[in-house]
């Protein structure tokens, strides 16, 4: 009964994992995915001849049957990894995505350090002094004068 | 501890500037290349980069210092680039005057696809060599910042000329022909 209830709950996941495998890439994605190695803007921004000649390419690659991934390699292979808008997540490109997690944990770890020296220059709070009794009574006085 | 704090922070901000320097120092001796063409007007004769670049034309890869004792032409374009069309068939005549005399066109396709570049060279029936760079390295060394530009070199491997644009009026022809000879050392 287990195994049957098992089935039943990742039937449906592993249907739609091979249904996003089988379908065709979209050629919109792509080109917000890639960059014009002219002028540097992603494909869907640009109308720079080469641009216009990449995708074309991915049209007729989509048409061919290749995958999303089989495309980016073919242009990889062509342009060098800068048509990838964003870097490879491995090898050398894995510095762009840890840098700057990198620079927010020491930006994390430099402001808990300065807020915790500042908090030690300060030293506890002291209680205020208390006023003196002529000034009490003018304020017991106006505060009187100000509800009534 | 806090004055410890404060002088981490110091030196933190005090590298990070340094660092901002470093890179800026780095990006413009980079850019140097840009300073080819100008050296060249000036009469200089600027060190051309080397490179080490796979061959459209036929099987292998051609390394410019290997050209070193022949005047080189070396022409940057691409099959997307229209006056690189125009230019094509004078480069080729060039190459065919001159290649006795010891001198060579190279043509160097950047940013292109390698099919269009091969259907370029057979329709214009290019037969000098000619290279590919496809993700464009060489160009930011030699300050190439559109297609077409050429670079006349003489047998030491250095800059005597360059051409930014093509290469397409009675003047520019004049100079380049000029280029030769002066690399031909005549």
């Amino acid at each position: 009964m287990r195994r049957v209830l098992l089935v039943a709950l990742l039937l449906p996941a592993a249907l739609a994992l091979g249904a996003a495998a089988a379908s065709p890439p979209s050629a919109a994605e792509l080109e917000a995915e890639l960059v014009c190695p002219v002028c540097e803007t992603t494909l869907d921004q640009s109308n720079a001849p080469v641009a216009e000649r990449m995708k074309a390419f991915i049209r007729e690659r989509i048409a061919a049957g290749d995958s999303e991934q089989e495309i980016k390699d073919a242009l990889v292979a062509e342009f060098g990894p800068g048509v990838l808008a964003r870097p490879p997540q491995g090898g050398f490109g894995l510095l762009a995505w840890l840098l700057p997690l990198a620079a927010l944990a020491g930006g994390g770890i430099a402001a808990i350090l300065l807020v915790r020296a500042w908090s030690r220059r300060r030293g506890p709070l002291e209680p205020e002094p208390p006023l003196a009794p002529e000034l009490e009574r003018r304020v017991d006085e106006e505060l009187a004068r100000f509800e009534g | 501890m806090a004055r410890r704090a404060r002088l981490v922070g110091q030196g933190v901000a005090i590298g990070l500037v340094v660092l901002l320097f470093a890179l800026l120092a780095w990006s413009l001796v980079r850019s140097e290349g840009g300073d080819l063409a100008a050296a060249a007007a000036r009469g200089e004769r600027p060190r051309a980069p080397g490179f080490t670049l796979e061959r459209l034309d036929r099987e292998g890869e051609l390394r410019l210092e290997s050209l070193r004792g022949q005047v080189v032409v070396l022409n940057f374009w691409a099959s997307w680039c229209i006056p690189c069309k125009e230019e094509a068939p004078y480069l080729e005549r060039i190459w065919r005057e001159h290649r006795e005399r010891g001198v060579v066109v190279v043509g160097l396709d950047a940013k292109d696809f390698r099919r269009d570049a091969r259907a370029f060279v057979r329709r214009y029936g290019l037969t000098f060599p000619i290279v590919y760079d496809g993700p464009g390295d060489t160009l930011s060394a030699y300050g190439v910042t559109g297609f077409p530009e050429t670079f006349v070199l003489d047998p030491d491997g250095r800059v005597v000329e360059a051409f930014i644009g093509a290469i397409d009026t009675d003047p520019d022809r004049a100079r380049l022909r000029a280029a030769l000879e002066r690399a031909l050392g005549r």
